[in-house]
């Protein structure tokens, strides 16, 4: 069976690991935290989780960063179960946008 | 970070993925799948896992062989004893260090870690590059984090998954004898306690 690209444990090419930690953003913060009190709640559970990573296409897994991810995969589950609509998602943007007047 | 992250709105410059999580959010409240207060409860209490809890666990049972007993043979009631909430663990394990033996702990699959103790993993757990290299080169690692470990002594990588999470019991210092708990466990840091490194020799300045 060919790795997943999350499978990623031993390959070669690695570098240096950067020590440095970033101070999480206000979104971030709220991934996390949304993504615990889906969890706490029963909605879905960790595995589910990595399962929505595992099969998202590969160039993205490895472009997006480590919340976007997280993001993309709770939309996954969260579509997947019915709780929400990528159609719903894009109207509640779309509303946010001509409120706050940003594109 | 701002007083009332969680709350705002979203800004322009923010990536597809950081927009929409705020319109997920507002649908989730809406529909009443979770709570304005579920979210801000779930931040509060990632803030208040720390390290530190970690360190207190440790310099315990370093000072005290009865309660180190115990925190190897059931962790999650020796947190409960002295008041640190493990109970969203599935199943944890506590992996001693010996001057034979050094553990080390990643997720090459994702990033779990025993976050109702140490709170969210830093940024260099979740790389690509540990991930990679802690289960093929864990002496290169180890060096880069300032740790030189002889041929001689053992190191066992461990491999999280979503049930099962480590936390490393690194060796007392040598020349701490006597030491109260509070000062031992200022020798414990998050990246001892995830094995990258042995615990500080002295107190940091």
């Amino acid at each position: 069976m060919a790795r997943g690209h999350h499978d990623i444990g031993g390959l070669p090419g690695a570098g240096a690991i950067e020590a440095a930690d970033h101070p999480l953003s206000d979104w971030e913060i709220l991934a996390d935290a949304i993504n615990q009190a889906l969890g706490a709640r029963g909605v879905k559970r960790t595995d589910e989780m990595r399962r929505a990573r595992e099969e998202m296409d590969s160039a993205a897994y490895r472009d997006m960063n480590y919340y976007e991810r997280w993001v993309a995969s709770m939309e996954a589950i969260l579509i997947e179960k019915n709780i929400l609509t990528k159609d719903e998602i894009d109207q509640k943007l779309a509303e946010f946008e001509s409120k706050w007047g940003e594109p | 970070m701002s007083d009332d992250h969680g709350h705002d709105h979203p800004k322009h410059e923010l990536s597809y993925y950081a927009k929409r999580i705020y319109a997920m959010r507002d649908l989730l409240i809406e529909k009443g799948v979770i709570s304005e207060k579920d979210i801000q409860c779930q931040i509060e209490y990632q803030e208040a896992r720390t390290p530190a809890n970690g360190a207190r666990l440790v310099a315990k049972a370093w000072v005290d062989p009865a309660f180190k007993a115990r925190f190897i043979a059931d962790p999650k009631a020796a947190c409960q004893e002295i008041g640190i909430d493990a109970t969203a663990i599935n199943e944890f394990v506590v992996l001693e260090n010996t001057p034979q033996v050094r553990h080390m702990v990643v997720c090459t699959l994702c990033s779990c870690y025993p976050r109702p103790i140490l709170g969210r993993p830093p940024d260099w757990y979740k790389s690509f590059n540990y991930r990679q290299r802690s289960v093929s080169d864990p002496r290169g690692v180890m060096r880069e984090f300032g740790l030189e470990l002889p041929d001689e002594v053992e190191v066992r990588v461990h491999d999280s998954t979503a049930d099962i999470r480590y936390i490393v019991m690194p060796m007392r210092p040598a020349g701490t004898e006597g030491w109260s708990e509070d000062d031992l466990a200022k020798l414990v840091t998050r990246d001892s306690m995830i094995g990258v490194m042995d615990a500080l020799p002295s107190l940091p300045e």
